[in-house]
């Protein structure tokens, strides 16, 4: 494995199914009553933060506490970034104070990847800008396998903002990575330009490609990004692209329905849907911690 | 009795001696599983717990010659010590072994832990940690196929297959038919040591 893990680009088809086994075998340490791991004692891991977030950050802190790591966080606001400095000054600082692994999230994509070339530590990215967010692909990946078995020939269907969305860019380069056939269905302004040479299936109309789907990924209508007119109304997204009750029962029985939260219920998903036995939205926050184990034991627990 | 060495060293010249071969280890298993059923009274409170790879299917073979001589079964489980080893930043990060756990768990039954071959005595030390993560034995006691010296920690075996002195150089390398295809402990010598 690399040392950073920046783009879900950067695994190999290994690199990928070691984590998940990896991760396979974490999660049965959190089913028993002590579930630390004295593995990375003595290693910090900086949780920074210039975004927003509130699972991903506390996923990440659960995972880096359950392998005794120590666990440094800081958030953009209130610090010293208020102050106007600079992510390579705060990138040195964080050096200064003997980071071994950083977890960053940045509203500019590509930030983890400069971030990389100024600290000796391991860069994770959490998220940047509308780029990636490597380890919600692998929790998703992961919660599809737990699922569904393996992942080779299964056919994921993601729909909505593809253009704005750091998990549907992750998951397509996963995914493909793992065998998976992706269809993203959206309306063409909310795809981006480049998505010609992703390796997936574009599609506009949800209700031909529902029917052939083992997985159902809904994506958040990420209204803070929408800046200009990507679609008339609401109600006519949700109409033509949001998941309801009558297009659920077009899926096959097995059929999953995925979403990364946080959930706009009533627009991208129905609240029906979303509690239904075919979700594994809870599941998936629960993975996360195991898969983000995986990846932190996977980067930190050896000598690379 | 000579097997392609390519497997176990590469690049060395080097010869093979053949300390255990097929029968050779399950008798070593028999007279250990009878050996445990002395010293617990009939195995009454025991769990054998394997350490993967092999030691888990040696656990296996114990558990089951001990259900042939007393009639009742021995729950069998197996303990991965890898996050708790103290040389894993030597090297890259392994990957994870399984643990599983009897249903009736470990506390207050007594614990044989089960590995091929007993060497410096970290693994043993790492595994005495992981149990202690999983709950509260009454004892725990050691069984090894091959004790081949060398210990680095204050640690000994309670049942052994086969006492074998080594020299640092050598290498001891542990064949079982479900993992292997065959059974066999050999030792191999770098020539010109």
């Amino acid at each position: 494995m690399k040392r950073h893990l920046i783009s879900a680009a950067d695994l190999s088809r290994d690199d990928a199914l070691l984590i998940l086994d990896t991760a396979d075998e974490l999660a049965r340490i959190s089913d028993r009553s002590i579930k630390k791991l004295p593995t990375l004692r003595g290693r910090t891991v900086v949780n920074l933060f210039f975004e927003d977030s509130t699972r991903t950050r506390i996923s990440f802190e659960a995972a880096a506490k359950r392998l005794s790591a120590d666990v440094i966080n800081f958030s953009a606001k209130g610090s010293s970034v208020s102050k106007g400095e600079s992510l390579k000054d705060t990138a040195l600082t964080l050096e200064a104070m003997g980071a071994d692994a950083v977890v960053i999230r940045h509203g500019a994509s590509g930030a983890p990847h400069r971030l990389a070339g100024w600290v000796r530590g391991s860069v994770v990215n959490a998220g940047d800008g509308t780029h990636e967010h490597p380890t919600q692909a692998l929790l998703d990946a992961y919660t599809m396998r737990r699922r569904l078995g393996s992942l080779e020939g299964r056919r994921v269907t993601v729909v909505g903002d593809v253009l704005h969305s750091r998990v549907a860019r992750s998951n397509v380069l996963l995914l493909a990575t793992l065998g998976a056939e992706v269809t993203l269905v959206a309306p063409p302004t909310l795809l981006p330009v480049s998505v010609g040479s992703w390796p997936c299936e574009v599609s506009y109309d949800l209700d031909s490609v529902l029917p052939k789907s083992d997985v159902v990924m809904m994506l958040r209508v990420q209204r803070e990004r929408m800046n200009a007119a990507f679609f008339p109304t609401e109600r006519e997204y949700s109409r033509r692209y949001g998941l309801d009750r009558d297009r659920v029962a077009r899926l096959h029985d097995e059929a999953i329905v995925m979403h990364p939260g946080p959930m706009n219920r009533g627009m991208e998903i129905a609240a029906e849907v979303a509690d239904s036995a075919r979700s594994t939205i809870v599941e998936q926050v629960a993975n996360g911690v195991t898969t983000r184990m995986a990846v932190l034991y996977l980067l930190l627990g050896g000598d690379i | 009795m000579v097997f392609s060495l390519a497997e176990a060293i590469p690049h060395a010249q080097s010869h093979v001696h053949a300390v255990l071969e097929g029968p050779d280890i399950n008798r070593a298993l028999i007279r250990i599983s009878h050996e445990i059923l002395e010293r617990t009274k009939g195995g009454e409170d025991v769990v054998l717990l394997g350490i993967p790879t092999r030691g888990v299917h040696l656990a296996r073979r114990l558990a089951g010659h001990i259900r042939q001589f007393e009639g009742h079964p021995v729950p069998v489980g197996s303990l991965d010590i890898t996050m708790y080893r103290d040389d894993l930043r030597t090297r890259p990060a392994r990957p994870l072994g399984r643990t599983e756990l009897p249903a009736d768990g470990i506390d207050d039954r007594t614990v044989v832990l089960v590995d091929d071959v007993l060497y410096s005595g970290r693994t043993v030390r790492a595994a005495l940690d992981a149990l202690a993560a999983l709950g509260r034995p009454r004892a725990v006691q050691l069984a090894a196929l091959v004790d081949r010296g060398h210990r680095e920690l204050p640690i000994r075996a309670d049942y052994v297959g086969k006492n074998l002195p080594t020299s640092k150089s050598e290498i001891v390398k542990v064949y079982l038919e479900e993992n292997d295809g065959r059974d066999a402990v050999l030792l191999l010598k770098e020539d010109g040591k």
